[in-house]
């Protein structure tokens, strides 16, 4: 039954785990933004989180469909996921490509994801100890 | 745990901010400084930015690597009656550019704005994350 239980926050934990990964790459974009020739970081989330529960690891690659998409590998990882440098709409003269809007945009989306994350295993702990108490 | 590692990566770029804000202060301050300690025109400085890695985790915080004197060439004014004008009247005044220096001040202490956010951010996600269960 434990490891049941186990199974039941597996997916919400990892994927928490993730997010406050993410946030930290957000994070020092952010803290970058005066720094001449920094490359703005990212991870993608989806398949970050695929990778991350299936276990895949490092071995993940991703299909560029779209030009938007990010590209390049940093040659980190986080979880198993590649962190990849994002493509700048408008590059500046010094080499940095923090683009704030972007960052803070994405910083603010990706709190409120880790919030509902919290929310979920919050709301999981409490069904299964309802469960437990009857 | 990687939200605790955005303080030191918002703070590190809040500490390289605040140098800025500083080096900008004293830069408005002397720019009428004819003379220093060395006898020469007051030279105006300027902050350099640099990425530095976190031991061990994946965000990256900001140091100032240097702080250089700015290479622009020292204004000269025509002012026979001033105690430092040399045989032909001419005084060599700071090279320092106020209209730089304000611009210079106001992105300082934007970014410093925006970390102080990241910081604020993260912390009421760990304060959330500390409920769970509750």
């Amino acid at each position: 039954m434990s490891g049941r239980i186990d199974e039941l926050f597996q997916f919400h934990q990892t994927a928490l785990n993730l997010r406050a990964a993410r946030q930290e790459l957000l994070a020092s974009n952010i803290a970058n933004a005066d720094t001449p020739n920094y490359k703005a970081r990212d991870i993608n989330f989806s398949s970050a989180l695929q990778g991350a529960l299936q276990g895949e690891g490092a071995q993940l690659s991703l299909a560029g469909t779209a030009a938007a998409h990010l590209q390049g590998d940093a040659g980190e990882t986080v979880m198993g996921a590649p962190v990849q440098y994002r493509i700048p709409a408008q590059p500046s003269a010094d080499g940095n490509t923090v683009e704030m809007d972007t960052e803070r945009a994405q910083f603010a989306d990706n709190a409120l994801r880790y919030e509902a994350s919290v929310r979920f295993i919050s709301d999981k702990a409490r069904d299964v100890l309802a469960a437990l108490q009857g | 745990m990687s939200l605790f590692n955005i303080f030191n990566v918002a703070g590190s770029a809040m500490a390289a901010q605040s140098q800025r804000l500083n080096v900008v202060a004293s830069n408005l301050a002397n720019a009428e400084s004819t003379t220093g300690p060395d006898g020469q025109p007051y030279k105006a400085k300027q902050v350099i930015f640099e990425t530095t890695p976190v031991p061990g985790q994946i965000g990256q915080g900001v140091k100032v690597s240097a702080v250089v004197e700015d290479a622009s060439p020292m204004r000269v004014l025509y002012d026979p009656a001033h105690p430092m004008a040399n045989e032909q009247g001419y005084v060599t005044m700071p090279n320092v550019n106020p209209v730089e220096e304000m611009v210079n001040m106001i992105s300082a202490s934007r970014s410093y704005q925006n970390n102080v956010d990241v910081l604020n951010t993260s912390k009421s996600l760990l304060l959330k994350t500390l409920t769970i269960g509750q």
